[in-house]
């Protein structure tokens, strides 16, 4: 079946902060100081325990940014149209979660509907009972009761096949752990203990072999048992709950990684010139950043969103696909947080270049006839380093949350885009049934506080290692 | 000191004019009147005249900055720009989509929000102060490790999950308060137990961890060594010498929030359905009323450059050493 690729604005962006990554670590991976703080953030077995997690959602997100229409059924010779709908790689990787939708609410692991409803059995009266689902459970038939012992062999056989699997990767660390401490030659290589990982190295292995099981052992028997339950229930429309906590975590990572990418140059660049000049330049920019900060958060970006609001709705148009639209305003939404968040790191690199500038060697530069911004580049930049990636890491998780309120405030991402805090807007109403559906707010609590606690844990670890005050 | 604050509120005034400007470039060049009113009337009900007549109701037939139909100072005033943005400094904030008097409705309002959040600011504060003492003084203990992997962890949870699972547990499950609504005089102490109770909650992680980090600084310093060399019992010490120390980054990030209080949680307060600025911003959020956001951006941004002056202030009061003369 043919398709056409679809490059949404996001997906450029994405993918062109995983090759700034790359480039950004082979830099680092030739100048020493950077190189041995970031050793430091590798033997911090919290941070790499988090920085797995961190792998797992980002590997979702990356998966979830290639995005592709299908090719309509069309009869030879006639155009070939493609379909409305945008599918991403991980949707074509989940299929089954994302097609097979129920007709509504049902309860995890459930295998007839959450409400009763009318149901005509041929031949006799209609009676009122809990229909049986589409797809949730549909293998078992009529042995309905055996769904505990189903689901629990099932879920066995997938951790048994997640061990097994972990134990591959758990001896190919070892092996080339092992040929490492023998190249080396200054360790005395115990023979006995053939699979023994040591974090000698300098890189936590240990922690993070030990997250690695422990993801295998959660994810491989869900996914496993997703095929034939809906693990985490379905939704008000029946939609797979999995499915959508799938999809939200890209958008929580664009918002998270892409608004750094605003505030960044912004910040950096503002920051050291109003430093480094002084005089009216400096003025300038620090009014600009006070007007900003003046205004509180929330209500720049509302004002902000609803005029974006207003000029995507009278502009129809420029969108061939509802996820054209829903990715331009979340790129708009990237934009503004990035415009409301430049000020903090802009003022303390102001403050920071003001001190560097004093110092002799800054000085005996400018004896020496050094243009300004060859000292910028060469001398102040890379002495701010530890700031702005202190900075980077710590923002993200700040911004993870802010997407939830703001969505469940209205002015987040548009409401047709699966996000954290669209799903909580959701979970809200019903909690307010009788009987209470609680799984999917209890399924985006559980995720979110994964991905912000994986985030928070890794600043810390990335703050530990490059903050000079800290050692 | 007199001085200062003069030359200080001197200085807030380019600042407002500045913030006046932005609201009025997003609020009125961005998308123009006709986007305005074509989004208030609906896809269905725009025509040219419908247009018309929505925008000379409201008072926006007027040119945006210069009005060349208007003879002498007119020209200035009889614009958009002026009535809509420029009054503002007056304590003109216009009239809301629904006809009510802007000013008077957040005068109006401003008493509930504060009823929540200043308890909930205070009682935050003594709560996080106190835990952030108690991990400072037991540092380097399984206590203190065990304190701040749980502040981490509860600054991983989103705001809105306090609120939601507070909400659920104790008015839904326990029925010990009602679930949201809002009571007049004494009557209102039921409704505020919870948002209050949440909200000190959802706040503990980041400031206790914020704040440890700061008692920590001052352990480190040498004044502290000093005391402990004399013979000073470390309680002593440290409730003497590091909290009153310790006091002054405390005080600089949280008097500027202050008079921020004013305009109450947006989150807060549309969940317990407190009738005050935070959900009145809220509301005018959803139904896309411009003059109301307008408003509350201008007196959000007047109230931070207020906290931002008080903060310079009660630096003087905490440390006599520091003088703006």
């Amino acid at each position: 079946m043919g398709f056409q690729f679809v490059l949404l604005w996001s997906d450029l962006l994405i993918w062109l902060l995983v090759a700034a990554a790359l480039g950004a670590g082979w830099l680092i991976a030739g100048n020493p100081p950077m190189r041995a703080a970031w050793q430091r953030v590798g033997a911090n077995r919290a941070g790499m325990a988090s920085a797995t997690v961190l792998m797992v959602f980002i590997a979702i997100g990356l998966l979830d940014s290639v995005h592709y229409r299908l090719k309509n059924e069309s009869r030879a010779g006639q155009k070939a149209t493609y379909a409305v709908e945008v599918l991403s790689v991980l949707d074509a990787l989940v299929t089954p979660l994302r097609s097979r939708n129920e007709k509504t609410y049902s309860a995890p692991f459930a295998t007839r509907l959450y409400a009763k409803e009318n149901i005509d059995l041929p031949g006799q009266e209609t009676v009122r009972d809990y229909p049986r689902l589409k797809y949730g459970g549909q293998h078992l038939g009529e042995r309905e009761d055996d769904l505990l012992a189903d689901v629990g062999i099932t879920g066995f056989r997938a951790a048994i096949l997640a061990l097994l699997g972990w134990l591959g990767v758990f001896a190919v660390v070892g092996f080339f752990q092992r040929r490492r401490e023998m190249f080396a030659g200054d360790v005395a290589v115990d023979r006995g203990k053939v699979l023994k990982i040591t974090d000698d190295a300098g890189f936590a292995w240990s922690a993070v072999l030990a997250t690695l099981a422990l993801i295998l052992l959660a994810t491989v028997p869900l996914f496993w048992l997703s095929s034939q339950y809906h693990v985490f229930g379905t939704d008000k429309v029946g939609q797979d709950v999995l499915y959508q906590i799938l999809k939200s975590v890209r958008t929580g990572l664009v918002i998270g990684l892409l608004t750094t990418l605003v505030t960044l140059p912004m910040a950096v660049l503002l920051g050291i010139v109003a430093g480094y000049f002084r005089g009216w330049v400096d003025d300038l920019i620090q009014y600009i950043y006070t007007v900003l900060n003046s205004i509180p958060g929330v209500l720049l970006i509302a004002a902000a969103v609803l005029m974006m609001q207003v000029v995507i709705d009278t502009h129809p148009q420029w969108f061939s696909t509802a996820a054209e639209r829903a990715d331009l305003r979340l790129l708009a939404l990237c934009f503004i947080l990035g415009m409301t968040s430049w000020t903090g790191l802009c003022r303390l690199l102001r403050g920071e270049t003001l001190k560097l500038r004093e110092l002799e060697y800054i000085q005996a530069a400018q004896a020496f006839g050094v243009s300004n911004w060859r000292i910028i580049v060469r001398h102040i930049l890379p002495n701010l380093m530890h700031i702005i990636i202190i900075a980077l890491v710590m923002d993200f998780s700040g911004l993870v949350l802010a997407e939830a309120v703001l969505s469940y405030v209205g002015i987040g991402v548009d409401p047709s885009m699966t996000s954290f805090g669209t799903m909580i807007n959701n979970a809200r109403l019903e909690l307010g049934r009788e009987p209470v559906v609680w799984w999917s707010l209890a399924a985006a609590f559980c995720t979110m506080f994964m991905l912000v606690l994986a985030a928070n844990l890794f600043a810390d670890a990335v703050r530990d290692a490059f903050d000079p005050r800290a050692r | 000191m007199l001085a200062y604050i003069i030359r200080r509120l001197l200085y807030a005034i380019p600042i407002l004019i500045g913030v006046n400007l932005l609201t009025f470039a997003l609020f009125f060049v961005v998308n123009t009147p006709d986007d305005m009113a074509r989004m208030q009337l609906g896809v269905k009900r725009v025509t040219p005249e419908a247009i018309q007549k929505w925008k000379a109701e409201r008072g926006y037939d007027k040119p945006l900055l210069v009005n060349s139909a208007a003879a002498g100072l007119s020209t200035v005033t009889e614009t958009i720009f002026f009535e809509k943005s420029a009054r503002m400094f007056a304590g003109d904030f216009g009239r809301a989509e629904d006809g009510r008097d802007i000013a008077r409705e957040i005068a109006s309002r401003m008493g509930p929000s504060l009823a929540i959040a200043l308890p909930t600011f205070i009682l935050g504060l003594l709560v996080s102060i106190s835990f952030a003492l108690l991990l400072a003084f037991f540092r380097a203990t399984a206590f203190d490790f065990w304190g701040v992997v749980l502040c981490v962890a509860m600054m991983s949870i989103s705001g809105l999950f306090y609120i939601i699972g507070g909400q659920y547990l104790i008015s839904k499950l326990w029925r010990l308060v009602p679930i949201s609504g809002f009571g007049e005089g004494l009557e209102a102490w039921r409704f505020l137990i919870l948002p209050v109770l949440i909200g000190v909650v959802s706040g503990i992680g980041s400031s206790a961890r914020w704040y440890r980090t700061i008692f920590l600084e001052e352990v480190g310093k040498d004044y502290v060594r000093t005391a402990r060399a004399k013979g000073l019992p470390e309680t002593v010490v440290f409730f003497r010498h590091i909290l009153r120390n310790a006091l002054i980054p405390i005080l600089t990030g949280v008097v500027v929030v202050i008079p921020l209080l004013f305009m109450g949680s947006l989150l807060t307060e549309s969940f317990f359905g407190i009738p005050g600025l935070g959900s009145y911003t809220i509301d005018a959020i959803n139904a896309q009323d411009f003059a109301v956001v307008r408003s509350m951006v201008f007196i959000g941004s007047v109230l931070y450059i207020v906290g931002l002056i008080l903060t310079d202030i009660s630096y003087t009061v905490v440390d006599p050493r520091i003088r703006f003369e």
